[in-house]
């Protein structure tokens, strides 16, 4: 079929151009849009007999309504999909920038992609060994698990995704069959960089697949990015039988890109401004995370986001935070105190933990000491906050040794160095440790088995 | 004949469409050359409005909308139990079966198994006899837990002709035809329903009996009846979907109906995964089995999550017109109330709160106005009941939104789930001062009969307790614990034994995720009473030191988990052994024991 092409726009608006009277055009088809020697491309994101409505990725900088030129290519948003994208650096709809060969060979898929059959996903119950106590213990990473870090701008996020990435391993098996997809959006160069020189010195560079869009790149392009890398990493893991981790930052900036598409529309907003259908299409995003019975591989998603201003109930956070099984939250108080990584373990959470820790798992103690760690842990907040009130001396002597509790969960459990990679069992036992500050009375969430097993008080010197 | 129009607009999942002249409101549609399914949701002269239950990717202006002659509806028969359907009924393993792991569109399969045939047993009636709507016709056993009553439509009544003897059939068979004043009607094994409309019943009854969930602070302090309607609401990761699945596994229900609207993939595989090897406490059989499971998770097409909350609401009453209880689960109605506002958004209408439509509210009030206590139609007086509890998600967690407050209006139960104690992990989060029932009246009398005369008396005790403690904690809050009286400090201690060890309750926990009456009402005794040997001593002046003991609150705080469900009798154990502790108390302070 020849593609249609038109010359001349009817209107431009923002990121939007406006066709009249096209004939033969679908809804989400892609367009080719070129002024003079330049080539864009865009997407038909409304159609009516009378009109298509057309995103451009790249901007409408510089489009004219005389000289512009749009040919409907007749098919979605594709990308070509093989092994030799591995190692290889490409923008954000997918095109290489690393001064390679284009990929010619390959499937063509469509970067939306299509919903996993619920009834074909397999629960996901593989511990991933992170060496970070706090998550380890705490906010289990699960294979094939969506689990996003939320964080603020100024937070040591891209160190802990690095710290992850570099230490992440499953018990009992060789790390050879694994790949890193990489989706920066909107992101500074230097982070960029920053990540990529760590997967270089860590060697993990060749099994990775980087799609940058930065910031001074077209923001309408970062719509396409996360379903882009998505695309390639479903590739990878459902084909290739390879254990995926995606990692997308920063998703506060994809979804003000889309935020700025849906005004441009003139759609009517819904919190913040952002599209009352922000939730499906950060869904459509997330869920595609995780396992498919009869099939190897696994995608395990960490997608990050800064929150605006520190605040969870921002919508951005708020609905990932709904979509997503759990959340590792980034505390500026702790960072502030020189706490790496600085984990705000109350707010966090892994759903996918309480099936994938425990007998058989980790260790049989880990669900029962990881419920009494958060619930000391929540009980120092109360007593600080008392503390600060009537003065450390007027406590009671439970209330002091849950202050004790906390400095040394704080100093010696949450804090350690960004290459040091803790098992499981240390993990685990210096939770134990710890522990040790606090009457034994208190520990109600362990067994009393655990307890002669594990306890030991710690005397006041 | 079918009509046809053409399709002359797209924007996502609603399309527009002209020379639709003729086409009814709701009619379902097969929309463009791929024949997606669709339902008109407006007619304004030539034009009809769609909305499309699938991906709309690739349609073009231009392109065939074609009728069905049929509102969207549900098929009722043998073969629902135990099934996975999405928002629109087609059941997921067919789906899977016609195009593999990922779900493709256009796709048209039957909601049931026509090809399987079942054992049918015919009821007594005969060529000649008179039938009416919601009469038993014949009973298939559908799984090991659930008997399937097949019943004439609730609007035909009329002669029954060619009535079919016992025998194995599949469901498009016609097992009788019925003549009456507005012709013949064939009645097979299923039936079809327009989702939309409610089924009729006799007559609504007041709720009597609550619907058990083996969740302590629900079934002690904020009950649901059987018939009744409640609300979950919490933010992301307070624990709505584990009460939900604690309730779609623990409740004495006969049908359980589980809708995923708009949640997680992982979670209808959790259910699917666990179902099948979870046994129902009351009669021993798998889970699954008297289950159905509804699922239109976050990624799938954004209409078919608003119609799905419907095609499990129609399920439900079908089951209760056989004289079940039936309890339905939606996870979560605020992804339903989000699709409506998105379709309403694309209709440019005017919105209202948050830029919901208008019309929020009252779409809710007429959901849950579906749940209740019936006698339900035919000629046996059956009793049935639809339970319907909603989970929702509020923006940012703040309950004044219009979600929460459009829900709030409509249901009974309200368990309001708590950031503070979802951080602190005291699961479930349900927070025993905000949450409230409105049945706890209605189900006295069956509580007071069936577990305990005393259970209310206890019942109310706590929230004394519990009231008094949240005034109590103020004050510490402030100057600290050390300054109150020691019958306050008592107070406070004993609220932490209920909190700690009554209210919390580990879902995923062998023992005590799940926690019958009795061993309610024993708990509720055994802390009771050391509440109150403690209370006599410390108000004759005894140190609350001396009644703290380590052991005693040890045992007491870890009972929910040391005594087994059937191990009921240790209760009394544990009792001797506090009366034993106070009883030597008692002798040393000379305190004398009334009769
Ligand atoms: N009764 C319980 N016992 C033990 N753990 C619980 C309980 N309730 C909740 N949790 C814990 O809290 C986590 C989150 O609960 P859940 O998934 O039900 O939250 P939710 O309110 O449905 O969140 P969302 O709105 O994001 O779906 C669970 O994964 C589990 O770890
Ligand atoms: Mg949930």
């Amino acid at each position: 079929m020849p593609a249609k092409e038109y010359v001349g726009l009817s209107q431009i608006n923002g990121p939007l151009i406006f066709v009249e009277k096209p004939s033969d055009v679908g809804y989400n088809e892609v367009v080719e849009i070129t002024i003079g020697d330049q080539k864009r491309l865009g997407q038909v994101v409304q159609i009516s007999d009378q009109m298509a409505m057309i995103q451009v990725f790249e901007g409408t900088n510089g489009l004219t309504i005389d000289n512009t030129r749009v040919k409907f290519l007749g098919k979605p948003l594709m990308i070509k999909v093989s092994d030799e994208m591995l190692g290889r650096v490409f923008n954000g709809i997918g095109q290489p920038i690393d001064n390679g060969p284009e990929i010619l060979m390959g499937d063509s898929r469509d970067i939306n992609g299509s919903p996993i059959n619920p009834v074909s996903r397999m629960y996901p119950r593989n511990f991933i060994q992170t060496g970070i106590s706090a998550i380890d213990a705490l906010m289990t990473l699960i294979r094939g698990q969506k689990l996003p870090i939320f964080s603020g701008n100024g937070l040591p996020h891209n160190r802990i995704a690095v710290q992850i990435t570099k230490q992440a391993k499953l018990k009992g098996e060789e790390a050879g069959n694994f790949a890193i997809v990489f989706a920066a959006m909107g992101i500074k160069h230097d982070e960029a960089n920053f990540v990529r020189e760590s997967l270089e010195q860590s060697g993990a560079i060749k099994n990775t697949i980087m799609f940058l869009n930065l910031a001074d790149d077209p923001a309408i392009e970062r719509i396409a990015t996360p379903r882009v890398a998505l695309t390639a990493a479903e590739y990878l893991a459902f084909d290739k039988n390879l254990h995926v981790l995606v990692l997308l930052t920063d998703m506060t900036n994809y979804c003000e890109a889309l935020r700025e598409l849906a005004s441009a529309r003139g759609e009517v907003p819904s919190r913040k401004g952002y599209p009352g259908y922000l939730y499906s299409d950060l869904a459509s995003i997330y869920e595609r995370a995780g396992m498919i019975k009869e099939r190897v591989g696994s995608i395990t998603q960490i997608p990050i986001l800064s929150m605006p201003n520190d605040d969870i109930t921002h919508p951005i956070p708020d609905l990932t935070g709904y979509i997503t099984e759990g959340q590792i939250v980034l505390n500026r108080d702790l960072n502030r105190r020189g706490i790496y990584p600085p984990i705000g373990v109350l707010q966090s959470l892994s759903r996918l933990m309480k099936d994938g820790i425990g007998k058989g798992y980790t260790r049989d103690d880990h669900p029962h000491i990881s419920s009494q760690l958060f619930a000391s842990y929540s009980r120092v907040q109360e007593v600080k906050a008392l503390a600060s009130i009537i003065g450390e001396e007027e406590l009671t002597d439970s209330d002091k040794s849950y202050l004790r509790f906390g400095q040394a969960f704080e100093n010696e459990f949450l804090k350690q160095d960004e290459d040091e990679d803790r098992s499981i069992e240390e993990t685990l036992d210096l939770g134990w440790k710890l522990l040790g500050y606090l009457p034994k009375i208190e520990l109600t969430r362990v067994s009393e088995k655990e307890i002669n097993d594990h306890y030991k008080e710690i005397k006041e010197t | 004949m079918n009509k046809t129009g053409d399709l002359y607009s797209i924007n996502g999942p609603v399309v527009k469409a002209k020379k639709m002249t003729g086409f009814m409101m709701h009619e379902m549609v097969l929309v463009g050359n791929v024949k997606l399914t669709g339902e008109i949701i407006s007619l304004e002269g030539d034009d009809a409005t769609i909305q499309v239950y699938e991906e709309t990717t690739g349609l073009k202006p231009g392109e065939p909308v074609a009728g069905t002659g049929n509102l969207l509806s549900v098929t009722l028969g043998p073969g629902l139990i135990g099934s996975t359907f999405d928002g629109i009924q087609r059941p997921l393993n067919v789906l899977k079966a016609q195009s593999g792991d990922f779900l493709e569109r256009g796709v048209i399969a039957d909601a049931l198994d026509m090809k399987k045939s079942w054992d049918v047993q015919m009821s007594k009636i005969k060529d000649g006899d008179q039938v009416v709507g919601g009469q038993i016709i014949a009973t298939v056993k559908e799984t090991s837990s659930v008997i399937h009553k097949i019943m004439i439509p609730p609007n035909i009544s009329g002669i029954a002709r060619n009535v079919k003897s016992s025998g194995k059939y599949t469901i498009d068979t016609t097992l009788m035809t019925v003549k009456s004043g507005d012709g013949d009607h064939d009645i097979k094994l299923y039936q079809r329903w327009p989702v939309r409309i409610p089924r009729p019943y006799m007559e609504r009854l007041a709720p009597k009996e609550p619907l058990v969930t083996g969740v302590r602070v629900i079934d002690t302090l904020f009950p649901i009846s059987k018939g009744g309607t409640a609300a979950i609401p919490g933010g992301f990761g307070t624990g709505k979907t584990v009460v939900q699945h604690q309730l779609a596994k623990w409740a004495d229900a006969d049908v359980i109906i589980y809708i995923g609207c708009g949640e997680r993939g992982n979670e209808m595989t959790e259910v699917l995964e666990e179902f099948p090897q979870l046994i129902d406490p009351r009669n021993g059989k798998p889970l699954m089995e008297r289950t159905i499971l509804i699922a239109n998770t976050s990624n799938m097409p954004v209409s078919a999550r608003e119609a799905s909350i419907y095609t499990g609401i129609t399920m439900a009453e079908y089951f209760r017109d056989m004289g079940y209880n039936v309890a339905l689960m939606a996870d979560s109605t605020s992804r339903w109330a989000e699709a409506l506002r998105e379709i309403s958004g694309r209709l440019e209408e005017m919105p209202a709160e948050e830029g919901f439509p208008p019309y929020l509210a009252s779409r809710i009030g007429d959901f849950y106005e579906r749940a209740g206590r019936a006698k339900v139609m035919g000629d046996d007086q059956r009793i049935g009941s639809v339970s319907v509890i909603g989970a929702v998600s509020p923006p940012g967690g703040d309950f004044s939104e219009p979600v929460t407050t459009g829900t709030k209006r409509f249901i009974r139960c309200f368990w309001e789930l708590d950031r503070q104690l979802a951080n602190a992990r005291h699961y479930p989060s349900i927070n025993w001062l905000d949450s409230y029932s409105e049945y706890t009246v209605e189900l006295k009398e069956w509580i007071s009969k069936n577990v305990d005369e005393n259970f209310y008396k206890m019942r109310d005790r706590f929230m004394q307790i519990l009231t008094e403690d949240d005034n109590l904690q103020q004050i510490i809050k402030l100057v600290g614990e050390d300054v109150l009286p020691d019958n306050q400090k008592l107070i406070v201690r004993i609220a932490n034994i209920i909190k700690v060890g009554y209210l919390q309750q580990d879902a995923f926990s062998d023992v005590d995720s799940n926690c019958p009456f009795n061993k309610q009402d024993e708990m509720l005794k055994i802390i009771l009473n050391y509440y109150d040997r403690a209370d006599k001593l410390v108000s004759k002046g005894v140190a609350i030191s001396e009644v703290l003991d380590n052991d005693i609150v040890n045992a007491i705080m870890r009972m929910k988990e040391n005594i087994p469900n059937d191990k009921i009798e240790s209760f009394k154990e544990l009792n001797e052994k506090i009366d034993a502790f106070f009883d030597q108390l008692d002798k040393k302070y000379q305190v004398t024991v009334e009769a």
